[in-house]
Order: C-alpha cells, then sequence, then structure tokens
C-alpha cells in the first residue's frame, strides 16, 4: 500500500465529496484548493458544546474540511501569518461526533485513535497532514482568511480560509489505510 | 558594583525572541541539510525540503518558522556584584511582550491551566530560572518552546539498577509513543540525575546545546551517540510517516543524584530549537 517516489498527485477541491474522498488513498499527495474551516482545542469544545445544547453550529459540516491551526498574526498587507498544523490527536476526543454529522475531512499532523480511524471508515473521511513546522510554506497557499465564530479565542477562533493548491498528503484512508503505521513499518531497522 | 537598568534586560528579552523565532538556528540548518543528504525516504525527503524551504522563506520575509511561537523560557544568570534597578521578573515579562506584539508571534499562553483557559494575549507570563553566579554580568539564555514536542516529554524515576540499557530503553520508547506528534526530525535533551524536578531542568538545557555538541565525558557521549543510532533505527522520520531521519541529535546532561534513585527525563524539541543568549 504505502507508495513512495512515485506517489501521484491529485488536485482536489472542497467541498469533499463522497466520490471525491474514495478515491484518495494514504500516501497520495494532494494539492487542496478551496474553502477550509479552522478549529483546534477551545473550538472543538465549543462546538460539541454546542452540539449537546441543541444549538446550531456556526458552519454547516457537509462534506467539508476542518484545518488543526492557530495562525500567527497577519503582518500588515497580509492575508494571515505562518499557519502550519497543530497536533491532532487532542482533537480525537471530538473528531467522531463531527464525523458523523457530515465532516468529510481533517487537516492536522500525527496519528488519530482507532476511535476516530473507525467514525472515519464508518462515513467515509479522509484525514490528511501537511508538514509541521512548515508554517511560513503552507501560509503562502492560503488566499483568504476570515473569522466567522469564537472571536475571543484569538489564534483558536474559527475561520474560513480559501486555500489554494495546499500540499498535503494523504494520512489515513476513507477504508482506514494508516500512512503513519505503514511508514514506519517500512523503514523500521528495529 | 555595577549597576543595570531593568529597560536593558527588557531590551535584550525582546531582541532575542525577536531573533529566534524567524529563522532555523546555524548548527540546525546545517544539520537539515545533511539531514536531507541522507534520508532515505523519498517522502521524508520533500518534507526536509519543504522544512528548509520554510526557513528560506522566513528569512526573506521575516516571518516566524513555525505558528506556535512557544512558550518564552528564560535561563538567567546574575553576577552577585550586579545591582539590577527596577523590577528583574517584570522586565523579562515586559521583553517578551513586546517581542511578541512586535515581531507577530503568535500568543499561546493561557491564565488558569485547567478552567477557563483563557489567553493572555501578551505570551507572558515567561518561565523564569535565575540562578546567582560570581561576577557583575547578566547571562540571558531564551528558549521558544513549542507544546507539540513539550507534550511528548516524559519524566521516569528508576531504579538504580535499570542502569544503561533502562534508560535507553526509556529514552526510545518515548521517542516511539511520541511518533509524528512533535515534528520530527526532533532533538532529544535527556536529563540524568537529580530529582524529579531537576531532572527535568537538566533535560531541557541540553536541548539547548548545539546538534553537533557531543559530551565532555566519554561516557556520557556514548550514550548520546547509542541513542541516537537507537531512535533513527525506528523508522519514524521525517514527518513521521517513515525515514532513516527521526532525531538530529541527542544530548545528555547528567547530575549527582541519591543512593536510591535514578531519575531520568526526556525532554524533546522538533527541529527548529528556538533558543539564543546574550551577555549583559
Amino acid at each position: 500500500m504505502t507508495k513512495d517516489a512515485k506517489d501521484r498527485v491529485i488536485y482536489l477541491t472542497t467541498p469533499l465529496t463522497v466520490d471525491k474522498r474514495v478515491r484518495l488513498q494514504a500516501g497520495d499527495r494532494v494539492l487542496l484548493s478551496g474553502k477550509i474551516y479552522t478549529a483546534r482545542d477551545a473550538a472543538h469544545k465549543r462546538l460539541l458544546d454546542q452540539i449537546s445544547n441543541g444549538q446550531s453550529l456556526p458552519f454547516a459540516l457537509q462534506d467539508q474540511v476542518i484545518y488543526y491551526v492557530g495562525p500567527a498574526p497577519a503582518r500588515p498587507g497580509r492575508v494571515i501569518g505562518p499557519a502550519g498544523p497543530t497536533t491532532s490527536y487532542r482533537m480525537d476526543r471530538y473528531t467522531p461526533e463531527l464525523l458523523d454529522r457530515g465532516l468529510s475531512g481533517m487537516i492536522g499532523k500525527g496519528d488519530r485513535s482507532p476511535e476516530v480511524v473507525a467514525a472515519m471508515k464508518r462515513n467515509q473521511a479522509v484525514y490528511f497532514c501537511a508538514t509541521g513546522g512548515a508554517a511560513a510554506l503552507l501560509a503562502q497557499s492560503i488566499v483568504r482568511s476570515e473569522i466567522i465564530a469564537y472571536e475571543d479565542l484569538g489564534p483558536e477562533a474559527i475561520r474560513v480560509l480559501t486555500v489554494r493548491e495546499m500540499p498535503l498528503i494523504v494520512a489515513i484512508d476513507a477504508y482506514g489505510n494508516n500512512l503513519y503505521e505503514e511508514g514506519i513499518r517500512q523503514f523500521s531497522q528495529e | 558594583m555595577r549597576i543595570i537598568d531593568a529597560k536593558t534586560i527588557t531590551d535584550a528579552v525582546r531582541q532575542i525572541f525577536l531573533d529566534i523565532s524567524c529563522k532555523l538556528a546555524d548548527d540546525v540548518a546545517t544539520a537539515m541539510e545533511s539531514a536531507w543528504q541522507q534520508e532515505k525516504s523519498q517522502r521524508g525527503k520533500t518534507i526536509l525540503r519543504q522544512l528548509l524551504d520554510n526557513d528560506r522563506i522566513c528569512r526573506k520575509t521575516g516571518d516566524c518558522v513555525c505558528q506556535d511561537t512557544g512558550m518564552s523560557i528564560l535561563f538567567v544568570e546574575v553576577g552577585q556584584d550586579v545591582h539590577i534597578e527596577g523590577n528583574f521578573e517584570e522586565a523579562v515579562n515586559q521583553g517578551v511582550r513586546e517581542a511578541y506584539t512586535a515581531g507577530y508571534l503568535r500568543k499561546s499562553i493561557v491564565e488558569d491551566p485547567l478552567y477557563e483557559r483563557k489567553n493572555t494575549e501578551d505570551n507572558t507570563p515567561a518561565i523564569i530560572h535565575t540562578r546567582l553566579v560570581q561576577g557583575d554580568q547578566i547571562r540571558i539564555e531564551a528558549l521558544a518552546k513549542g507544546f507539540g514536542s513539550e507534550n511528548m516529554s516524559a519524566i521516569r524515576m528508576m531504579a538504580p539498577s535499570a542502569g544503561e540499557a533502562g534508560v535507553l530503553d526509556f529514552i526510545v520508547q518515548t521517542v516511539k509513543k511520541a511518533g509524528a506528534n512533535p515534528c520530527p526530525p526532533i532533538v532529544v535533551g535527556v536529563g540524568i540525575g537529580g530529582d524529579f524536578e531537576s531532572v527535568a531542568g537538566l533535560a531541557k538545557r541540553a536541548t539547548l546545546r548545539s546538534v553537533f555538541s557531543r559530551s565532555p565525558d566519554e561516557r556520557y557521549k556514548q550514550l548520546e551517540i547509542k541513542a541516537l543510532q537507537l531512535i533513527n533505527k525506528t523508522g519514524i522520520g521525517p514527518g513521521g510517516l517513515g525515514g532513516t531521519v527521526t532525531a538530529l541529535a541527542v544530548n545528555v546532561e547528567q547530575a549527582p543524584t541519591h543512593i536510591a534513585g535514578l531519575p531520568v527525563a526526556v525532554n524533546i524539541s522538533c527541529h527548529a530549537v528556538r533558543h539564543g543568549s546574550v551577555v549583559i
């Protein structure tokens, strides 16, 4: 399953409808364009609180992608500051519920819990990784940014970003194939 | 006695954080280039190239290398012949405040850790370790520590019988458990000895050493080399997606400890160990 030098590059546009999701395989390089939503720890907690209180969410989840990021402040004249992925496992507690409500993809870094992977398979969702630490490089693919909720959370507010050819890799596909496990197995000399 | 105005400390702290946040340290940049040469995974090479490109972009634009510009940690050695005019800790925090505002650095500190978790909006308070030393100078070493890697750190109070094998196993298991989370390639700081509290400090200080420096004690130097070899056999690789370069260096610092104890701390840093120092 794990591919290496000959990885294919796939141009993908949001919303990530199921027909697009099922064609992706762990290891695929993706250049993602369209609108995506930012949310990290505090925003996830609020989203889930709103769900349990029966309130409507600040954006419709169906076929959408959440990017786990808390960007640095934008310099004058710039769209956004450096904006690399934060570690995804901290959102694991909240993610299955969001997937079951229509969320179709996440962008972050690091492996996910078995519960998240099960919910991804159940909903044919995809988890992408972006390169942790490549924050300024990734920000270059963000062409628009607007805060749409939880402004008081500062860097943790929910933003809608418009991205153009954001470089990602499919880390876990809709079938549960996991590049973190397969890649490490391939190079382990233990 | 030498009189140093608190404002001088503020200015020094401000300048260090502005300098360290927006480019890779020279030793790290060199190590990353050779990591790119050595890496056997094509995917791993691509990730290393992205990180090198990121550094190049930041050197041109003045952007911070990572959006997590970290918690501000300072190790300050104050000469006992210095008199500081003004409030020392407030001066340090003011330097942090100014740097994180002027440098468009992210403010990542929450006031209460468990309940409100409200952002202080200026990245203060900093963590300040102060030590009184001889002389009439102040030496400030500053670290901007991201929490993707900090969260992956661990302490274990081992039995002395665990020996070198036990220590090596703990280091490697900590790195394996961390996997992709701390943004590998990582720099691993290891503290051995002291007590529960000080061993963590040893590990953190160890991350501040150059990735090319080896322990002056031959036995600990060999321990550093062995640990690095074992870590790079795990297969975690750049970005944790598989590869042969998982860590750039393992730096070990040791200290005397109790007859019953062998405290070991592993403090993990991402490749961008953002640190710098200045002498006033």
